[in-house]
């Protein structure tokens, strides 16, 4: 049984296209601060790729730094969209109707941001030809036999990459058709035009809901090998390294994907958050679904720590010597075991005692301060695998050096998050965040009748 | 006309015994290799380029203390694992034994750096510059390489190509050892060090220097190592990237006394 009560579709239709058909002040001021941190950060890139690498923290024995950690990081992220759509839609939990639109946009547009990391983190960007063949329109050497290596992890990983970007697109497309037609019918010239153009016809007829519904649910099961296997394959980047010991290990798979859907699923929860409270979707956004995100969030997050904890047992357990000397680096040495005990604080331990309580969960504040507690441990969960293994890679303790992040770096760091941001606004701008029909369909879903004594729903579905 | 061709293998043979530590090595191939000027900076950054670097390792606690040295070059692994990890084939093994850098083909993932157990890959962080009196002083032979890529050494292979050259077609003659370094084949650091700790060849050459070593320890894997005969032994020979260098064990003819702890 649901909360809330049954709107009528007029005002569903005015409350959700509140934001496109309305500009608020706040707006164009919050769009404009945003483009400024992301042109601040795209021009230190221009910088570092002018000047070389050397204006990065990096060095020796860490090659790899804060770009590799954040484009780890907004993969996990990427993870929420299908986690929330896709499995939730299969296993038809009605609470994820509100959430749904916001979770897939998010996936794109964190997978754009991701995908942008390791080329800026390249020395040499401008000779990326060589690198991602996947784009059908890049000119590539095949004449002379100049073929990338299938061997390496990195071709592993932007072919699945892409192809998640692909797919979550047309995931997204393909649900915005019935709010394109809404939209179409409620504007006027250019904009009516593009809308008519993306409703590609619909005009709501059973066949068109029938083939929109198929489309979505095949989708959902296509998409959810490509979501486990992303993040492996991101995981493979560090898994398949074998001088570095603390990232060889087979775990790597499921505790990377594990934790980019309890990052993801964190991060959309504080979307809708914000969502509820700048365009006022309290009828949308009810307690209930966050109460349930957040129930679903504690079975994540212990699933999780259960793949983090098995990690750091495993290299104890084998008696391999070089891992624990990585290990006792990161637990015993400071600066690195205050990070340690940040991040399994921030990771599980705070958020996951919030969400234990339904009126913690019901507390939109406490709930916003677990998420972003997430969020920033899991970030620094990637920054404590990624960069220890590397500062003390094992044998040669004469090349043993450490690593800190340049201002540079920082820099196109915040613009990540300034541009998703910024992004997301201006979707926010074009197209609605909650999906229009699915809000209706779950309306006439939970639309009760009395016959006799008994209150019974006054519509099945046949499944 | 290329009178025969020799499948060679390289191979070569560090003798901590004869290693004092010197650095000579180092300088040789700065001076060889076209290696920017390691300036405070670079060291600093930990950013210096040492294609062959001196790690000093102390043994003991002072008073009694011994200063221990190790010549660290790009072990040119039969099973790199540097290799295949590079996602546009930068880096790959040819076939006579020796891990080539491709450095147009290079666009700086640094995965490589990474995967390489002993750290003897080094990456432009900035552009090389050399001080303006050291102008004519860059060695025409090797590429100068620009920011953004990885380099490593590459047993001075220009130097070997030179010799080959050399002895095939203008003097016609064999292709082994001897008559080769007359010409003068031998990597930098091979040649400028003056223990001969350093020891440059083809593996199943007769007459050079590293043979013996060579099939002794092929002949005694890693697991059976105590049979060996010579005291001749790979970097990380656990991990099965079968170096194409080998390495001799330091005779230690007054060890320090027993219960000392080591220290760093």
């Amino acid at each position: 049984m649901q909360e809330g009560r049954v709107l009528p579709a007029r005002e569903i239709n005015r409350d959700l296209l509140r934001s496109i058909l309305t500009t608020p002040n706040w707006y164009w001021v919050t769009v404009a601060i945003m483009a400024i941190i992301v042109l601040g950060a795209m021009s230190a890139a221009g910088m570092m790729i002018n000047k070389g690498m050397g204006l990065t923290g990096l060095n020796r024995p860490v090659m790899w730094g804060f770009f590799i950690v954040n484009f780890v990081f907004w993969i996990g992220i990427s993870h929420a969209g299908v986690m929330l759509s896709a499995i939730l839609r299969l296993s038809k939990a009605e609470w994820r109707r509100p959430a749904t639109r916001a979770a897939e946009v998010l996936t794109v547009f964190s997978l754009m941001t991701a995908v942008m990391m390791p080329l800026i983190h390249t020395g040499r960007p401008w000779r990326l030809v060589y690198w991602v063949y996947t784009l059908p329109f890049v000119p590539y050497d095949f004449a002379r036999g100049i073929w990338p290596n299938v061997r390496s992890p990195l071709v592993w990983d932007p072919s699945a990459i892409f192809t998640y970007l692909t797919s979550s697109i047309l995931f997204v497309m393909v649900a915005l058709i019935p709010d394109m037609a809404v939209l179409r019918d409620r504007t006027t010239g250019i904009r009516h035009q593009a809308y008519a153009l993306m409703a590609m016809g619909w005009q709501g007829t059973p066949r068109q809901w029938k083939l929109q519904i198929i489309a979505g649910i095949l989708l959902s099961a296509l998409i959810l090998p490509v979501f486990v296997s992303v993040h492996s394959i991101v995981s493979w980047d560090f898994g398949m390294a074998v001088s570095v010991k603390s990232w060889h290990s087979t775990i790597f798979a499921p505790y990377l994907v594990v934790g980019a859907v309890h990052s993801g699923v964190s991060a959309v929860v504080f979307v809708m958050i914000l969502l509820r409270w700048i365009y006022g979707w309290e009828n949308y956004i009810r307690h209930e679904h966050i109460d349930a995100l957040g129930r679903l969030l504690i079975v994540v997050a212990t699933g999780w720590f259960y793949f983090f904890v098995m990690e750091v047992i495993f290299g104890f357990y084998g008696r391999e010597a070089d891992e624990i000397a990585v290990r006792n680096f990161q637990f015993t040495q400071p600066p690195w075991n205050l990070w340690f005990i940040f991040f399994t604080g921030l990771t599980y331990f705070l958020p996951v005692s919030l969400w234990l309580f339904k009126w913690t969960r019901r507390n939109l504040w406490i709930m916003s301060i677990a998420c972003i507690s997430v969020n920033i441990g899991m970030w620094l969960e990637r920054f404590l695998i990624i960069v220890p293994g590397l500062a003390q890679k094992q044998m040669f303790t004469f090349d043993w050096y450490t690593y800190a992040p340049s201002a540079v770096e920082i820099t196109i760091i915040g613009g990540t998050f300034a541009m998703v941001t910024l992004l997301m606004l201006l979707f926010s701008k074009v197209l609605p965040l909650i999906p229009l029909y699915d809000i209706k369909e779950g309306d006439i879903l939970k639309t009760e009748i009395k016959i006799g004594r008994a209150t019974v729903p006054a519509t099945f579905r046949e499944d | 006309m290329v009178t025969q061709r020799v499948d060679h293998k390289w191979g070569m043979v560090v003798d901590l015994d004869r290693c004092t530590g010197c650095q000579a090595c180092v300088v040789a191939c700065q001076s060889e290799n076209n290696l920017p000027i390691n300036t405070k900076d670079l060291f600093l950054q930990r950013r210096a380029y040492e294609w062959i670097r001196i790690e000093r390792y102390w043994e003991g606690e002072f008073p009694d203390v011994k200063a221990r040295f190790i010549p660290i070059l790009c072990q040119h692994c039969e099973n790199a694992p540097c290799e295949p990890v590079c996602p546009v084939f930068a880096t790959y093994h040819n076939d006579e034994g020796l891990n080539v850098q491709i450095y147009n083909r290079c666009v700086g993932t640094r995965y490589c750096a990474n995967n390489c157990p002993y750290q003897v890959r080094f990456f432009n962080y900035w552009e090389p510059v050399w001080p303006e009196r050291l102008r004519n002083h860059l060695n025409p032979d090797v590429t100068v390489r620009s920011r953004g890529i990885m380099e490593k050494c590459s047993f001075c292979v220009q130097r070997i190509r030179r010799a080959e050259v050399t002895v095939e077609r203008r003097e016609r003659s064999n292709l082994d050892y001897a008559t080769m370094k007359k010409r003068n084949f031998l990597p930098a650091c091979v040649s400028a060090c003056p223990t001969n700790a350093l020891n440059f060849a083809d593996q199943a050459d007769v007459s050079g220097p590293v043979k013996e070593y060579f099939d002794d320890v092929n002949e005694h894997p890693h697991g059976e190592a105590h049979d060996r005969k010579t005291r001749g032994y790979r970097l990380l020979e656990e991990m099965g990237t079968k170096p194409n260098v080998i390495y001799l064990k330091k005779v230690d003819p007054f060890p320090l006394r027993k219960g000392v702890s080591h220290g760093s």
